[in-house]
């Protein structure tokens, strides 16, 4: 388990609330997450975890509410809170003609990673992935559980303070799935916050603290094992179904 | 910078793995160039004509071998009536009827004077514009050939005529190609520049990509600037094989300095790629964005013109000609192509296509939001 340090949150939200008209995706939710901390963003389809982790991360503008990133206002410091996160998405996002290798370069570089840097963690990241020899193959051919493993390393090549994952595991294999959590755990190791969002209850089970999100308010928060005590449930399953039957509002 | 050259990189990179932007590049342009001079001719040939000789005279008989030996027309019906030419003209086998009147010689040596009647199938009204006058002129000459036949002594003409004797200047040939493979080049540029960059981002939109790049640091100007420099120089690239055709092919070299050209097309592409990138900004999905360009490429070329004169538009046409690129760009280019125009003749042009790239590029920048 990651070291986690209490005292230091790097993100704080406060009522953090988005509007598309009449709708209100999210509902004035108010959260922290420690440093260091797997924190798993749970929810049905359509619960607005995404749109709270697009505004965390800079891409979403909030309708009201505060929100501190890394030490970062969301609303006035949206840039710098892009130097330090990590972000990867619901859609499969690096670039499907150009190599393993140009990926990760591309990426490193944009984010101002200086060339030494990049050679240097290229070859490591490679290896770990198992990806050595196919470094110089297009990604699309790659299969999809190699791909996602491969977007998580791109998103945190640059060592970012807090990664943003958006359902990384969607459509992979236990297996690989398996592998994607000893990754993120090594991630967490190395004193990076994850920041977490999924469908599958026993990955709710590997994060430090989870919140679930019903109707775009936060009506949990708390580590899976108090949580399934309070709701005196066998499971993390069992959680979130009693939670989330609440829902009034129509999943997408 | 160095956030600028990774993104150049990649932009190349993309460019040249993807076989399909490489064709649209080089082989449209070559085809297109080669091929549409030779279509867009505004010279009106191959015109069906109809006869009704009711006089099988000699005279009439000349007529319709000068007629025929013209080159522009084809005689598909002769003799007949005129029901039966009409029903030719009906069924589209036929262009113009022409009908000498039985009488035509006769009247013609007794009483100097005679007639003939012309009809005309205006469905295509350029055709039918062209293709009566042409014959009517044809008509007028042989009327002066059977005037100067008869004419004694005086040899003096009794009616004062007012004769004509012209030059065209910049173009003495009156070749329409050297007229129009310049302009064709301006809308191969346009389209190449506009649908391109418009294109290519949406991409990165549906595809997911521009996202990931809107959460890391890379500032708008880079991105923007990241994706302008690659088309602004594949323009340039394929402006210089348009050039290259049109002096090949059609042996068309610029009057004017060549760098004249390069500075009014490399600001040119500024306000084109401007333009992609604005629709880039509008559009969700690449049919949006093929059908935004698509809509707008046509109202550049219909009023552009490049096969019309905007002299000759009424003045809300050509109102709408002042918002339209593509007409400065012909315009400029016929000027240095043909007359040889320097950079202080297209002050103008200059100024107003920079305007032109400042406020679509301005507008793109700021529609084009990181956050949303």
């Amino acid at each position: 388990m990651a070291i986690v340090s209490m005292n230091e949150k790097v993100i704080v939200a406060e009522n953090l609330t988005k509007k598309f008209g009449d709708f209100t995706a999210v509902d004035h939710i108010s959260f922290g997450v420690h440093k260091g901390e797997i924190f798993g963003f749970l929810g049905a389809n359509g619960a607005g975890k995404t749109t709270a982790m697009r505004m965390l991360s800079g891409l979403s503008m909030p309708t009201s509410g505060n929100a501190m990133v890394a030490g970062f206002d969301v609303y006035r410091e949206n840039e710098k809170i892009k130097r330090n996160i990590g972000y990867m998405s619901q859609k499969f996002s690096l670039y499907e003609d150009l190599t393993v290798r140009e990926n990760i370069r591309f990426y490193a570089g944009i984010y101002g990673m200086s060339s030494h840097f990049i050679k240097e963690k290229m070859g490591q990241v490679l290896g770990e992935l198992h990806l050595t020899a196919e470094g110089d193959k297009l990604v699309k051919s790659l299969p999809l559980g190699w791909k996602q493993k491969l977007a998580f390393s791109v998103a945190i090549f640059h060592e970012p303070r807090i990664v943003f994952l958006d359902e990384p595991t969607g459509g992979v294999d236990p297996v690989t799935r398996r592998e994607f959590w000893h990754m993120i755990y090594e991630a967490a190791a190395s004193g990076i916050t994850v920041f977490v969002t999924t469908h599958y209850m026993d990955e709710a089970e590997y994060c430090d603290r989870v919140s679930i999100m019903v109707d775009g308010r936060i009506d949990a928060l708390d580590t899976p094992q108090q949580l399934k005590k309070t709701y005196a449930a066998e499971s993390m399953d069992e959680v979130f179904l009693k939670l989330a039957r609440k829902a009034t509002r129509a999943a997408d | 910078m160095r956030t600028l050259r990774y993104l150049l990189q990649k932009e190349f990179r993309q460019i040249f793995r993807d076989p399909s932007i490489l064709r649209l590049i080089f082989i449209m342009p070559v085809i297109q160039l080669i091929i549409l001079p030779f279509a867009a001719d505004y010279e009106i040939k191959n015109i069906k004509l109809a006869v009704i000789d009711h006089d099988h005279s000699s005279y009439s008989r000349n007529l319709i071998a000068k007629i025929a030996s013209s080159g522009y027309f084809i005689l598909t019906n002769y003799n007949g009536s005129y029901s039966e030419a009409m029903n030719k003209i009906e069924h589209d086998k036929a262009d113009l009827i022409l009908e000498i009147p039985a009488s035509f010689e006769k009247e013609l040596v007794k009483e100097n004077e005679s007639k003939l009647f012309m009809a005309v199938n205006a469905i295509n009204g350029v055709k039918a514009g062209l293709g009566s006058a042409y014959l009517r002129s044809i008509i007028q000459d042989y009327n002066k050939e059977v005037r100067t036949e008869w004419i004694q002594f005086p040899r003096f003409d009794p009616e004062t005529n007012i004769a004509v004797t012209y030059s065209n200047w910049f173009n003495s040939s009156m070749n329409y190609k050297i007229f129009m493979v310049p302009g064709i080049l301006v809308l191969l540029l346009t389209m190449v520049g506009a649908n391109l960059t418009a294109i290519n981002i949406v991409r990165e939109k549906e595809i997911g990509t521009i996202e990931q790049i809107n959460v890391t640091p890379v500032s708008k100007v880079h991105f923007i600037l990241g994706k302008l420099i690659p088309f602004w120089i594949l323009g340039l690239v394929v402006f210089t094989l348009g050039l290259g055709i049109a002096r090949l092919f059609y042996g068309i070299t610029p009057a004017g300095n060549i760098f004249t050209i390069y500075v009014f097309a490399a600001i040119y592409l500024l306000a084109v790629l401007g333009l992609g990138l604005l629709i880039s900004t509008y559009a969700d999905n690449q049919q949006q964005a093929m059908l935004i360009s698509f809509f707008l490429m046509m109202i550049f070329i219909l009023l552009g013109g490049l096969y019309t004169s905007i002299d000759s538009m009424p003045s809300w046409a050509k109102a709408i000609t002042k918002a339209n690129p593509v007409s400065y760009f012909i315009e400029v280019i016929r000027m240095v192509v043909l007359k040889g125009s320097g950079l202080a003749d297209i002050k103008s042009q200059l100024l107003t296509i920079s305007g032109f790239a400042i406020v679509l590029n301005g507008w793109a920048v700021l529609n084009y939001h990181k956050r949303s």
